[in-house]
């Protein structure tokens, strides 16, 4: 039965059920339920399967939208899952984590007015992903012939996983290595089982290894291989680096090395890569927090106030620079976070942390903070207001201001072209100035999200093809025919 | 899996002999590994003492400290590690400095014997300190020897070599005159800001093996940060070695005694045997 636009225009959007704020923020089991089958079709009949397909411009790897929401409304949801997964290779994560609200959703014809009011499209995205592995759908593809050709990818954070399963479906062999003892990089020691269940990060790398990539974790190169010995000890014919930015930035201000004091980093990898949370079960200590500060207002910061909650802070308070409409964080965790009773002190910057005799933070004094003109990217820039400082009490601080470049695969590679900040540089498909070692996510962009990193994989992963393949071309091309 | 291929107990301090060539291949003296015993274990840094490039096999020695290093003293030979990454830190400055002396305590006296041998190499004369408790607390001296022109000894007991420490040993060496051009002790915190302080009225360049708690070992978490000279630096990455003589040693000792609540819970949890272990593991 097909319905008209009208009716379509009529149905409100669909919410996900979740956990209750007061029964979540004790536990670390995911928040959103997600859908029914009944509301995901309800849901997708919302789809006006507009001619202009605007909402495909928002998505950074052209998701074909319209098609797939069309098949989970005929109830095609397994068909719907792999029809994303000709341009997303890991939609279960991407339904949860991308931010919608300014990408796919954004422009959405739905959410013209009120973003809210877009198609749900990542929900969508995440159930027909979530129906296709619950009910042991995922299709192993056919892969061609080897072409012999060896590819060595350094990461497995989203932007490698996406080149090592581009290039395996292509017919190369593909090996990544990885610094940690698990795969997934920000996925599994970032981004906390309650917005992303590890599982599922776990399935989606078993996947890629049941079509043969090989994963040699425990193997920072850099230290046990440079990017040279890749090519000249390994027999690789070509490198992607995916690395990640995992630099953290401390605040230059007194008190940053005080007992009680993370970064963010520190914070998130004890609790999520090695589940301290289920200390002492698992060995890895944490000092619980009674009242937590946190500094930044990105996803970063979300995650480790909503952690600190969840480990048994009585009161956590974040502390941004600017307002709130600034904040880089997904809507929907920000939104969580208030739920969730999270202080925010925006417009705020600490200028001293505290600490006591034994060298542990007691608190933090803070500057206050106005917006001023706008800056080169549009936001208007905080600006200190004089003499207007307040203080608060803290025994934790976790610092969230944002990463840098991490310098052990660029500084072991001198020859390779990296701009000012540190962060590699690279042609719009991922080339370095070094023949056949290519770049993308985070070591390229600075921090940016997961869905942009699989994109800057996708391109590489074709360009690694398009150099490789014009190398064959050349050396299979007869001797006298190269005369001429 | 890297399997343990020889166990060895002295005193406290346990020698594991493990499998894992692509380190021993690539490693240099000075460096470290990360290694977890099991999939529930923390990440701890340990010096790599000896390899062997043959055999592939790596060296380590492990003081019996907490519960860590207690986990990995309980495995056997034949027992797999889940974990050993590495290399990693940056390796010593090896280069012909004329005298060096070297100075090791605890896994220290393990640790030191791979640097010593590279200075050795390097047309140093090479005087090699170590200390203990006592005189049955000492290991790896066989191959010490080998390495170093002269090998000296400090006990707590004076059961053996000097009755002290190897900063008294070093203080008196420097007091008599002896020529020491370059200096570098591995061990605990106490005992390197012991010796720094020896020889910094003689400003002998003096490097120093730092054991901050660490977590990545690559520079991603910060953990593992010291003051050096007023400046912040990650040990695993610019370092474990700085200048003795610019390490904020208070700073130090506060941060790496921030899990001390922490590590005896769970070191109590274990002692009370494997069953209450093990029902520990069932309840979680
Ligand atoms: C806490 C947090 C929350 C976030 N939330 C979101 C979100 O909600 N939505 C979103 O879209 N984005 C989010 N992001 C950003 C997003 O996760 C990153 O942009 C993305 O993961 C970058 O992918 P990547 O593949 O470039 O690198 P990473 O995911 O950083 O992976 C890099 C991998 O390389 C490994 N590695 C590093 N150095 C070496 C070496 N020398 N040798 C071998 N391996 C090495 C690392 O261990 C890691 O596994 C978040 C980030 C964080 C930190
Ligand atoms: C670069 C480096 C090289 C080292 N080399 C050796 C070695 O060759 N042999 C050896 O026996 N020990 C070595 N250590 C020290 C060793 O890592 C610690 O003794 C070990 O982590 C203690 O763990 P535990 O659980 O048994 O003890 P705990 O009871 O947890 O702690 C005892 C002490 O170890 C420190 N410590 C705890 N966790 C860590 C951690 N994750 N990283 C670093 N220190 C920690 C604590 O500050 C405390 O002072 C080295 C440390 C570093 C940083
Ligand atoms: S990948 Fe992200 S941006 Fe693209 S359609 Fe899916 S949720 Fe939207
Ligand atoms: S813009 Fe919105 S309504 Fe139109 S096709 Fe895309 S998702 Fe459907
Ligand atoms: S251990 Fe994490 S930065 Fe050094």
């Amino acid at each position: 039965m097909e319905l008209t636009a009208k009716e379509r225009m009529a149905i409100e959007r669909h919410g996900m059920a979740e956990q209750p704020p007061d029964l979540r923020n004790r536990n670390f089991e995911e928040v959103p339920y997600g859908y029914t089958p009944e509301e995901a079709v309800a849901e997708a009949q919302r789809c006006l399967n507009c001619k202009k397909r605007q909402c495909i411009s928002g998505c950074p790897v052209e998701v074909p939208i319209p098609e797939f929401i069309a098949l989970v409304a005929e109830e095609k949801f397994a068909e719907a899952a792999r029809l994303i997964k000709t341009k997303n290779v890991l939609p279960a994560i991407c339904g949860r984590v991308c931010p919608q609200e300014t990408q796919c959703e954004e422009v959405c014809v739905r959410g013209k007015k009120d973003v809210t009011k877009a198609v749900a499209i990542g929900n969508l995205e995440r159930f027909v992903a979530d129906y296709e592995r619950e009910n042991n759908l995922m299709e192993v593809p056919e892969l061609p012939d080897k072409n012999g050709f060896k590819i060595a990818v350094i990461g497995s954070g989203p932007s490698g996983l996406t080149v090592a399963g581009d290039l395996i479906q292509l017919g190369y062999e593909a090996t990544i290595y990885e610094a940690f003892h698990l795969g997934g990089g920000v996925l599994v020691y970032g981004i906390p089982e309650f917005r992303l269940p590890k599982k599922i990060v776990e399935k989606e790398i078993g996947a890629l290894e049941d079509l043969g990539v090989k994963i040699y974790y425990n193997s920072v190169i850099g230290r046990l291989y440079k990017v040279d010995d890749l090519f000249n000890i390994m027999g690789f014919n070509a490198v992607y680096i995916g690395v990640g930015a995992g630099l953290p930035i401390f605040l230059n201000v007194p008190g940053m090395n005080l007992n009680g004091v993370f970064s963010a980093n520190e914070y998130l990898t004890r609790s999520n890569l090695m589940k301290s949370y289920l200390f002492p079960k698992y060995r890895t200590p944490m000092v619980i927090g009674k009242k937590v500060a946190v500094l930044g207002g990105g996803n970063v910061a979300m995650d480790s106030a909503r952690t600190a909650l969840r480990l048994g802070a009585e009161k956590v308070t974040i502390v941004y620079r600017r307002a709130r409409e600034q904040m880089p964080a997904r809507a929907a965790e920000v939104h969580h976070a208030e739920e969730e009773k999270i202080e925010f002190r925006l417009l705020s910057s600490p200028v001293e942390i505290y600490g006591n005799e034994q060298g542990w933070a007691t608190g933090m004094k803070c500057q206050r903070y106005e917006l001023g003109e706008p800056d080169e990217s549009g936001r208007q820039r905080p600006v200190p207001i004089e003499n207007s400082f307040f203080e608060f009490d803290c025994d934790q601080v976790i610092v969230a201001i944002g990463g840098q470049a991490n310098p052990l695969i660029t500084a072991t590679t001198p020859d390779m072209k990296v701009n000012k900040w540190g962060y590699i540089e690279v042609d719009d498909w991922g080339r370095t100035n070094k023949e056949f070692v290519y770049a993308g996510g985070d070591i390229v962009t600075g921090a940016a999200t997961v869905i942009s990193a699989m994109g800057a994989g996708r391109r590489a992963a074709k360009a690694i093809h398009e150099d490789l393949m014009k190398e064959t071309d050349e050396t299979l091309r007869p001797p006298d025919e190269e005369v001429e | 899996m890297y399997e343990l291929i020889e166990k060895a107990e002295i005193f406290n301090v346990h020698k594991m002999v493990i499998k894992a060539p692509e380190i021993a291949n690539s490693i240099k003296p000075g460096q470290f590994v990360i290694i977890m015993g099991n999939e529930y274990s923390e990440r701890i840094p340990i010096t790599v003492s000896d390899w062997n490039t043959d055999t592939g096999a790596i060296t380590l020695y492990v003081l019996e400290l907490g519960i860590s290093t207690l986990e990995l003293a309980r495995m056997k030979a034949g027992d797999s590690l889940y974990a050993v990454t590495g290399p990693l830190g940056i390796p010593s400055e090896i280069k012909n400095y004329g005298t060096v002396a070297l100075g090791g305590g605890c896994y220290g006296i393990g640790g030191i014997y791979p640097i010593a041998k590279a200075c050795k190499e390097a047309g140093n004369k090479v005087i090699s300190i170590i200390e203990a408790r006592y005189s049955s607390m000492f290991y790896h001296e066989k191959e010490l020897h080998a390495v170093s022109d002269q090998v000296l000894y400090a006990t707590s007991d004076g059961s053996k070599g000097k009755k002290g420490k190897v900063e008294d040993v070093i203080g008196e060496m420097l007091e008599e005159g002896v020529k020491i051009d370059h200096a570098f002790f591995m061990g605990c915190t106490q005992m390197l800001e012991r010796c720094s302080e020896a020889t910094r009225p003689y400003a002998i360049p003096t490097k120093v093996a730092l054991n901050s708690i660490m977590l990545d070992g690559t520079g991603m978490c910060g953990a593992c940060r010291v003051s050096i000279g007023g400046e912040t630096k990650f040990a695993c990455v610019d370092g474990p070695e700085f200048d003795g003589h610019k390490v904020d040693w208070k700073e130090l000792n506060r941060r790496k005694s921030a899990y001390t609540e922490h590590e005896a819970v769970v070191y109590q949890s274990y002692s009370h045997g494997c069953l209450a272990e093990k029902k520990l593991r069932q309840e979680l």
